[in-house]
């Protein structure tokens, strides 16, 4: 420690300290222009322009024609030249211009008569004769964004989030009258729900980001976004007061936990909903729907089964449906107004982080002894290796996880 | 939940099958034809800018820059390159062509630019017109950056066949060569690049119209009457209105098919500027087909109805009163016709497959007032 001392104690002075702070910064700008003026990079690639890469993240269709909404998700600057409909040049306005630096977005009018359920083909023509091509599947009117599609939109939410979860919480007394080992197996068996929720999940997110312009590295921010919401939720976990397991206030944590990482799945599945009913897709709308509220039933089994041997009050009961199913009226706004494949990709990355940290929660809840005494210590009991039962209740939870996703 | 994105993309392949399965696909659009009506004189811009943004029309937003270019399709329709001529010791006509091919970037739609190879700066390159039994010398300089050569369509030696092998055979950037035979026989040909891949060279933009006039002295009675008519050197040659089209299209993203299609390269050039039409005038117009990747272009008149010569060679016609014909890859005729006691009003030419004057091969014949003879 000794040689360490001089060096901390010696005092530097404030012009000092900003000429060792901005000298660094200084040479790094230095060396950074220096590269702008003599790169070298054309040299070595043959001076190849940059692809050009324009996508539509969102299509209205209305009286007045197609209204759409592009982004440059390349690295150059883009210039539309020409729009065509249906294989034909059409006349077109675009705002605020017809020259896209990158990332910047732009609203493409084009007055054209589109013919109610039958399919279009736009393509964007820009000056290097590139095109981008986007399909609208089936023309539909786009509806008004009102009050009244808020509030639709909302019902549709609440039914898929908040109804199931507090269907399946109702059966929190049955869970309270469970033998240990019985609980043990309901737990497993949460485990295993949340064990597919977590790998389909991170798969939607994957799939989304095959769908997100390339400049925003979508995957990789998938999975920092994925881990800091592990991250963060685990902090909120270790805090003073829940960090014991053993107490009920702990168990009612670990609930809470998994009600917010099924809440931001939820999320996710109100965005996939709201997402195909602005895109049209009636029929995928209430499929999803169906599907979706089957499903979410077993979520409020998971979230009660931390807690079986705990006396919860109602309203607690209420507050975790509503955490866990609330978000889904939020997705449902979020997909039916404003829908990208980026915001997607960025709210499933959460629920996959929030649903990884809840598996490991609940894993440490099945294999701690269930005594109510609280004298079971924290973490030593992590060794004991599952028992078979317990796997047993993991594969049971993933096939009813499975089973009821094969409805969606 | 399963996967929301591939149930999307599942129903969107069923119904895209179904649409091209009934063909309904390639006849969306053709309801939105501007009506242009034949009484009103006044030009598609003007016509937008009344009638946009409420309804849209058909066609490309903005205009091509032709100085840019440095050809203009208004101006390519009358521009015949008749050569540099002298007298032969024989007697007959020597016929001096020059062309330099090169790599140029044109914009073939308003704000769209294709990198295309040229023939003396333009697309399609010179019409070259000479008389039945001159002698053509066409000198070919190479200052692009590729091998090229000129292949004419007309009765040659092997020599002069302008493909590679034969004679000079591919000539390299910097090279120079002369093509040389007698021009036979008469009628409206074509001449193109015929290095390979022949498709890209073709589709790049090498090619161009070469016009022989039948020589009225090798004829006699009406057939003597007839080739004067054809000749530009008789006044009842000069007295028709010639005007000359290619037919063409730009890939302009490479993938075997053309983006945009026109006659004289400029997508909806003749829209955006009506071709004027006197109607105490007789019309004729050779026409010749450069399109790639498509095996068939064609052209229809509005409102009137044309004689055809195919390839040119006959002196009558080869198909009578007709308002639509269609050439193959390399095909090429004569129309000819008359807008006589026509009120004043545009008509629309193009071709008649839809998706191709969609996507720019259209244009109007603005027929003017008579004028009265002062």
């Amino acid at each position: 420690m000794e040689p360490a001392e001089p060096l901390s104690q010696k005092k530097i002075s404030i012009q000092k300290r900003i000429v060792l702070i901005s000298l660094p910064l200084l040479l790094l700008a230095a060396a950074l222009l220096t590269f702008s003026r003599f790169n070298p990079i054309p040299a070595l690639t043959g001076g190849q322009p940059p692809a050009e890469e324009i996508s539509v993240e969102r299509v209205i269709l209305d009286e007045d024609g197609i209204l759409l909404f592009i982004v440059n998700g390349g690295h150059s600057t883009v210039v539309i030249a020409q729009v065509l409909v249906d294989e034909a040049y059409w006349s077109f306005t675009i705002e605020p211009g017809n020259e896209l630096s990158r990332l910047a977005r732009a609203r493409v009018r084009i007055p054209y008569h589109w013919v109610e359920g039958e399919l279009h083909e736009i393509v964007l023509l820009t000056s290097t004769g590139t095109t981008f091509g986007h399909t609208i599947e089936v023309a539909v009117a786009s509806p008004p964004q009102d009050s009244t599609r808020w509030f639709l939109l909302a019902a549709i939410g609440f039914l898929v989030g908040i109804v199931p979860v507090g269907l399946g919480l109702m059966w929190f007394p049955l869970l309270q009258g469970l033998r240990t080992g019985s609980l043990r197996f309901v737990l497993s068996l949460t485990v295993g729900l949340l064990i597919f929720l977590f790998f389909d999940t991170l798969a939607e997110a994957i799939e989304f980001a095959g769908e997100t312009p390339g400049v925003f590295k979508a995957i990789p921010l998938l999975f920092v976004i994925a881990m800091m919401s592990y991250l963060a939720l685990m902090a909120v976990g270790n805090r003073k007061g829940v960090r014991d397991r053993s107490t009920p206030s702990g168990r009612y944590w670990v609930a809470t936990a998994i009600a917010i990482g099924i809440g931001v799945h939820n999320l996710g599945e109100g965005l996939a909903v709201g997402a195909s009913i602005a895109a049209g897709e009636a029929a995928l709308g209430s499929f999803l729907i169906v599907g979706f509220v089957l499903h979410n039933v077993t979520e409020g089994v998971g979230i009660g089964a931390p807690m079986a041997q705990d006396r919860i009050a109602i309203s607690r009961l209420a507050g975790l449906t509503l955490i866990a199913g609330g978000p889904a009226i939020i997705g449902t706004w979020l997909g039916g107004f404003t829908f990208t494949p980026l915001l997607a990709v960025i709210f499933f990355a959460i629920g996959a982080g929030a649903i990884l940290q809840v598996i490991v929660e609940v894993s440490r809840l099945v294999l701690r002894p269930l005594v109510v005494s609280g004298t079971g210590s924290g973490s030593d009991s992590l060794k004991r290796a599952p028992a078979w039962s317990e796997i047993a209740g993991v594969a049971v939870g993933v096939v009813i996880m499975y089973a009821t996703a094969l409805l969606v | 939940m399963r996967s929301f994105l591939s149930r999307i993309k599942s129903s969107r392949l069923t119904r895209r099958d179904w649409l091209r399965g009934s063909g309904l696909a390639g006849m969306a659009g053709l309801a939105g034809f501007p009506a242009f009506a034949g009484e009103t004189v006044e030009s598609s811009q003007e016509f937008q800018r009344r009638n946009a943004p409420s309804d849209g029309l058909l066609g490309a937003v903005g205009e091509v820059d032709h100085v840019r270019n440095g050809f203009d399709p208004s101006d390519i329709l009358y521009d015949f390159d008749y050569g540099v001529t002298s007298e032969m010791e024989d007697g007959r006509t020597l016929r001096e062509f020059q062309i330099v091919a090169s790599d140029m970037e044109i914009e073939v739609a308003p704000g769209v630019f294709f990198a295309a190879w040229t023939y003396n700066n333009r697309v399609p390159g010179p019409t070259l017109r000479c008389v039945e039994g001159d002698r053509v010398r066409v000198v070919f300089t190479n200052a692009g950056n590729h091998p090229h050569t000129i292949h004419f369509h007309g009765i040659h030696p092997a020599n002069m066949d302008g493909v590679p092998g034969a004679g000079d055979g591919l000539i390299h950037k910097g090279q120079q060569t002369v093509y040389e035979f007698d021009a036979k026989p008469f009628g409206c040909h074509f001449y193109h690049c015929h290095s390979m891949p022949l498709k890209r060279h073709v589709h790049k933009g090498l090619y161009g119209a070469f016009i022989i006039d039948p020589d009225p002295e090798k004829y006699t009675g009406e057939e003597h009457k007839l080739a004067r008519r054809r000749n530009h050197r008789y006044e009842e040659c000069q007295a028709i209105n010639e005007m000359v089209m290619v037919m063409n299209g730009f890939d302009t993203n490479f993938d075997g098919e053309n983006e945009i299609y026109a006659a004289n390269t400029v997508a909806f050039a003749y829209q955006t500027r009506h071709i004027p039409i006197r109607p105490d005038q007789e019309q004729r117009l050779y026409l010749a087909n450069a399109t790639e990747f498509d095996p068939v272009n064609s052209f229809h008149l509005h409102g009137n109805f044309f004689d055809y010569y195919d390839h040119g060679t006959t002196l009558t016609p080869t198909l009578r009163i007709i308002d639509t014909v269609m050439q193959c890859q390399g095909q090429r005729g004569i129309l000819e016709f008359s807008y006589e006691g026509f009120d004043p009003g545009s008509f629309m030419f193009h071709a008649h497959q839809s998706e191709f004057a969609e996507l720019g091969w259209m244009g109007f014949f603005k027929v003017l007032p008579v004028e009265r003879s002062a």
